[in-house]
């Protein structure tokens, strides 16, 4: 009864290489969606970068002079790449998934032979990518105002790669859950940037009160922040080990949560 | 006996609305026939077809596709599958050629493989010079098309359309017929909806007629229509009568002067009818049934005043 695949030659007769195949086409088409549309994906967190290097860093950091020994301006390069980054990985899969579902494109995957767990990579892996072109963007623009320096690049690239996909996941999780177009752009405005902002991007959580840093700890943004700060500049509010048992916890948490999202149908089969 | 290419028993579907669409379907369609599912709207038609492509959740009952349970091999039977929807579903953003070569390979087909894939479809449906323009500026008609062409770039065994000829003018609908004949003569199992009865009796091989959730009517649409026990013609007259004799046990109603409805049962004759008109003057010009056959039938399976002789059926 495999008469499915004798005829249909050229087709892997594995389904883990037809997954792969499949992985490879959400991706691709993933990206090719940042590209098309990249007036909005690229060209918003350029101009913004732009915006907060100037002001924050050349207007007002003039007068800040250093934190933790760095020069204010070096001092708030980590924060700000991650910053943008997390928020376009999010941006990505949230956008783009719910615009799946609500064009009903979504439906050509769900009818696929394919498990949760390929939908749900491919969607992060374009959440990660976009977060990487975006990151590689803020990246020139921060050379453009200061000497960037890298002090330990496997905690940079895993920071990265992890941010990215804690923050992907989410996107997904909010595009599963939106019913319309103004569902994705709720958790963003009331959840995300606050978050942000307190997350030690613009100012080191060590002035805080000791009540407010303990608080702090709790924002996973801060973990984030912190170790892409360790591995660009060598300095970090928090402990390093702390910082990555957060962030896998969250990998972890997340991704258990979306697949069983994804198994379930929720928001996607009636 | 075969196994066969779908089989549903027991299919029940209530919506989180409250609203029952399938309330008890059991049916079978053998490998290469060409099925045909009718049914008024609202019947259950897309419910099923839902159920049968893992769009909808069952509330109860079992599918199984070439003799695999869905629930339990998912993957193997949805390789097997290919779906046409009655709702467009594609990215308008997209390229015929994008959305074709994604589907592919949503299947595991590899690139090249669905770059030629594609190419072939698109050409046989009259798709290729639209293959690099954003979808949205397709007509109805071709986008109708490439959701059949994107159904097929898995080669599935059993294609499933729902509606895919809503909206198409006659010409465009007469060359998907005979593209949708040439796949099933080349092996593939097809199950088609719609609305339109002469494409049921022009194409399938077999029907069943869903009403309220429930079939009303499995069989082949030969012996459907040999079921037919009354056929309704229209008869225009060569000129105005003034009284019309009676038609020996055939039912006669008068649309105007000059046209006449008449309900003839099976094994009346016809003949000795427009015999009995002519001695008393009246002459026949033309005569047409009033309605394609199967259509009638339809409508008294599924009509109000079937609600109860269809259903026992
Ligand atoms: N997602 C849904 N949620 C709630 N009710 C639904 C949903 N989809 C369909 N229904 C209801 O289920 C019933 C059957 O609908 P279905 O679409 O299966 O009919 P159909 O036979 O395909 O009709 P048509 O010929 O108009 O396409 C209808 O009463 C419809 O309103
Ligand atoms: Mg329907």
């Amino acid at each position: 009864m495999s008469a499915a695949l004798e005829s249909n030659p050229g087709v892997p007769a594995s389904a883990r290489a037809r997954h792969f195949v499949a992985l490879g086409t959400i991706l691709r088409r993933e990206i090719r969606r940042i590209l098309r549309i990249w007036g909005q994906t690229l060209v918003p967190p350029a101009i913004t970068m732009t915006l907060y290097f100037v002001i924050f860093g050349k207007l007002i950091g003039a007068k800040i002079g250093t934190v933790q020994g760095v020069g204010y301006i070096d001092w708030i390069v980590p924060g700000l790449i991650m910053m943008s980054v997390i928020q376009n990985a999010y941006g990505n899969i949230s956008s783009s998934f719910f615009g799946a579902k609500f064009g009903r494109y979504v439906e050509e995957m769900l009818v696929a032979p394919m498990p949760p767990w390929v939908v749900l990579t491919g969607y992060v892996l374009g959440g990660v990518a976009r977060g990487l072109m975006v990151g590689v963007i803020v990246l020139a623009i921060a050379m453009v105002f200061t000497r960037v320096s890298l002090h330990h690049a496997w905690v940079t690239l895993s920071t990265f790669v992890l941010a990215t996909t804690i923050f992907s996941l989410a996107g997904f999780v909010n595009a599963v859950y939106a019913k319309k177009f103004d569902d994705i752009a709720i958790v963003p405005t009331f959840i995300l940037t606050p978050l942000t902002y307190l997350g030690g991007v613009f100012y080191s959580v060590a002035v805080l009160p000791p009540f407010w840093q303990r608080v702090s700890e709790f924002n996973p943004i801060l973990h984030m922040v912190n170790a892409f700060r360790y591995g660009l500049l060598g300095v970090s509010d928090v402990p390093i080990g702390t910082a990555y048992a957060v962030m896998l916890g969250l990998v972890v948490v997340l991704g258990a949560v979306s697949i069983v999202l994804l198994r379930r149908g929720v928001g996607l089969r009636s | 006996m075969r196994t066969p290419a779908l089989e549903v028993e027991g299919l029940a579907k209530t919506y989180a609305n409250g609203v029952t669409a399938l309330a008890g379907v059991s049916l079978a369609v053998a490998e290469g026939d060409f099925f045909a599912l009718l049914g008024p709207n609202g019947a259950g038609k897309s419910t099923l077809i839902g159920i049968v492509a893992t769009l909808v959740n069952p509330s109860a009952g079992r599918v199984r596709v070439f003799g695999r349970d869905l629930a339990s091999e998912r993957e193997a039977c949805l390789d097997q599958i290919g779906l046409v929807p009655q709702e467009l579903n594609f990215n308008q953003f997209e390229t015929p050629l994008e959305i074709l070569r994604n589907a592919a390979g949503f299947y595991g087909v590899p690139r090249r493989l669905a770059t030629e894939r594609a190419e072939r479809r698109l050409r046989e449906l009259q798709l290729w010079d639209k293959a690099r323009v954003p979808s949205r500026t397709l007509s109805g008609g071709m986008k109708r098309r490439l959701m059949i062409a994107r159904a097929l770039m898995h080669e599935p065994r059993l294609l499933i359309l729902d509606e895919p000829t809503a909206g198409v003018d006659i010409e465009i609908r007469r060359s998907m017929w005979q593209f949708l004949k040439r796949i099933n003569e080349a092996g593939t199992t097809v199950i088609l909806t719609t609305h339109y009865l002469e494409e049921a009796e022009q194409l399938c091989r077999h029907v069943a007629i869903i009403d309220h959730g429930r079939i009303v009517e499995h069989t082949s649409v030969r012996e459907l229509i040999g079921k037919l026990d009354v056929e309704t013609f229209i008869v225009d007259l060569a000129g105005p009568a003034e009284s019309i004799p009676a038609l020996d046990g055939i039912e006669v109603r008068r649309l105007d002067a000059a046209t006449l409805e008449l309900d003839v049962h099976r094994g009346q004759d016809l003949a000795a009818a427009f015999a009995t008109l002519n001695r008393h003057g009246i002459g026949v010009r033309s005569m047409r049934n009033k309605a394609n056959r199967l259509e009638e039938l339809f409508v008294r399976l599924t009509g109000p005043a079937a609600s109860t002789s269809g259903r026992a059926a």
